[in-house]
């Protein structure tokens, strides 16, 4: 009995005097969090993405808050959400009107067009399934050296779940893209870009070789024929270096380019879905030959099953 | 207590009794926080500090309190507490004082409360009847032990990674495998006997 009440003593002395080192430790060393910072953290995505460069939204609201970073450092974030951040910081006041360094939202777009059916091989790949590991053989398994390696690493490196390899190339989801630029960075070809979101053309090409070298890789592929830039009314299209570029600030989206192009590797919102998946190709160009990849995906399923 | 015999401690613990590889302990954060070398030298350095520390201080409360009380037989319950305030007040104190070294060991600090090799070593040096300097390097150099096994099967999982084994052997399954085999590589250490 006395053993057990001696215990007893010992642990509440034991017990109490850890929980007063405790108490008195947590105000001797007390970090004092930056209001402002929690603030910023409340309403960023909060999807820790890294777009910005910083490790995560807490450490870019950090950074916000110490001033070592713009209010609008964010590349996700809406213009609504860069004013409210502004306005904690006091960047900017109440009445500002809108953001002139940002327009418009963009999106992630992949500038290629060479499927599985259009692009020609090399060689047949089985290593690791990662763009760079392919690339760092012979460029990759598809001739094009411009062409998307389509294993990946773009869906890899998209937080938001809006990018998928679909038939052999990269396709975004717009509806999901916040265009923080990670599949821009993680692409070892280079070929995904940044467009406004709204943007109703874009060049399904990356190729800079010449027409004849770019023909014997690819189905489609620009080959730098200038008719795209001929038909502009406007002078948005320039052919420069063998590929044809769109300058959206003149782009009135009349689509003349459209049907100029030989190899029909301009692509207009139209082929985009209701998902926002772009199915590309046959919706608009039945005269290719390949129907939706999309179907083409179902009937690949429908014949293993009908194999099976 | 000369050198000599600290450093046959030392070796002891780190080869030949590794607290994984031999005495089993630890084994959870060894196969949770070793996907990359990286996390696993955090988690190691954690866990040295930790050990290293919690050593002393559980030492100091058996042989300062328990001992003269007769409440020898609470060891365990009295240690789980004072490991648990302890890495409470160094979490805090990092915190305030050595932000960098708080960033980088930061999250793996609360996992280490529960961990059982930080409670193992403690009870363990009370068991083979330690001196307070020989618990402080045994707890060390067991802690070394464990940085070692887990940075070796960080390395190993890393490699893995870059493997295709059968499907049924991806992930987990083989990363067992191969934690077994190099137990079986650590037990050429067995048969020494340094004492």
């Amino acid at each position: 009995m006395e053993t057990i009440l001696w215990a007893l003593l010992w642990f509440v002395v034991l017990g109490g005097a850890l929980g007063l080192i405790l108490s008195v430790c947590g105000k001797l060393f007390e970090v004092k969090s930056d209001p402002m910072a929690e603030q910023i953290k409340e309403i960023l995505p909060g999807a820790n993405c890294g777009g910005c460069g910083f490790s995560g939204c807490g450490a870019l609201a950090d950074a916000i808050a110490k001033g070592s970073a713009k209010y609008d450092s964010c590349p996700v974030a809406s213009a609504d959400i860069i004013k409210e951040i502004g306005i904690i910081t006091g960047s900017i006041s109440e009445d500002h009107e809108g953001d002139p360094e940002r327009p418009v939202r963009y999106r992630a777009q992949v500038m290629c067009s060479g499927t599985n059916e259009l692009a020609k091989v090399k060689y047949i790949y089985e290593g690791l399934q990662d763009c760079n590991a392919a690339v760092r053989l012979a460029g990759g398994h598809k001739m094009c050296p411009y062409g998307c390696v389509g294993l990946g690493s773009c869906v890899e490196a998209c937080k938001f779940d809006a990018i998928h390899i679909i038939n052999g190339v990269a396709a975004v989801d717009y509806a999901k893209c916040h265009a923080c630029g990670m599949c821009v960075k993680a692409c070892p070809k280079q070929i995904i870009k940044l467009i406004p979101y709204d943007a109703k053309y874009w060049i399904g090409c990356a190729s800079v070789d010449k027409g004849a070298a770019t023909k014997s890789y690819c189905e489609v592929g620009c080959i730098g024929c200038k008719l795209c830039q001929k038909a502009c009314p406007t002078g948005a299209i320039t052919v420069d270096n063998n590929n044809a570029n769109i300058d959206y600030s003149l782009c009135i989206g009349c689509g003349k380019c459209e049907s100029a192009c030989p190899r029909k590797i301009i692509w207009s919102n139209v082929s985009q879905k209701s998902d926002g998946i772009v199915r590309e190709m046959s919706d608009l160009h039945p005269d290719r030959g390949v129907s939706s990849i999309m179907n083409q995906d179902e009937n690949h399923q429908n014949k293993d099953k009908n194999e099976k | 207590m000369d050198i000599k015999e600290l450093l046959l401690l030392m070796f002891s613990a780190i080869f030949i009794e590794n607290i994984v590889f031999s005495q089993f302990l630890g084994t959870c954060p060894f196969l949770g926080v070793s996907e990359k070398p990286v996390t696993a030298l955090g988690m190691g350095l954690s866990v040295t500090f930790v050990i290293t520390l919690s050593s002393a201080a559980t030492w100091l409360v058996y042989h300062g309190i328990l001992v003269p009380a007769g409440l020898e037989f609470l060891k365990t319950v009295a240690f789980i507490l004072i490991i648990a305030a302890l890495v409470q007040i160094i979490e805090m104190f990092l915190k305030r004082f050595i932000p960098a070294l708080y960033q980088s060991l930061g999250i793996y600090l609360p996992l280490i409360t529960t961990n059982c090799a930080v409670l193992g070593v403690a009870l363990l040096n009370i068991q083979n009847d330690y001196s307070f300097i020989k618990s402080v390097v045994y707890g060390f150099s067991s802690a070394v032990g464990f940085m070692m096994a887990i940075l070796i099967f960080a390395g190993v999982r890393e490699r893995l990674k870059f493997t295709t084994p059968p499907a049924p052997f991806r992930g987990l399954p083989i990363a067992l495998i191969s934690a077994g085999l190099i137990v079986l590589a650590f037990m050429g250490f067995s048969g020494i006997s340094l004492a």
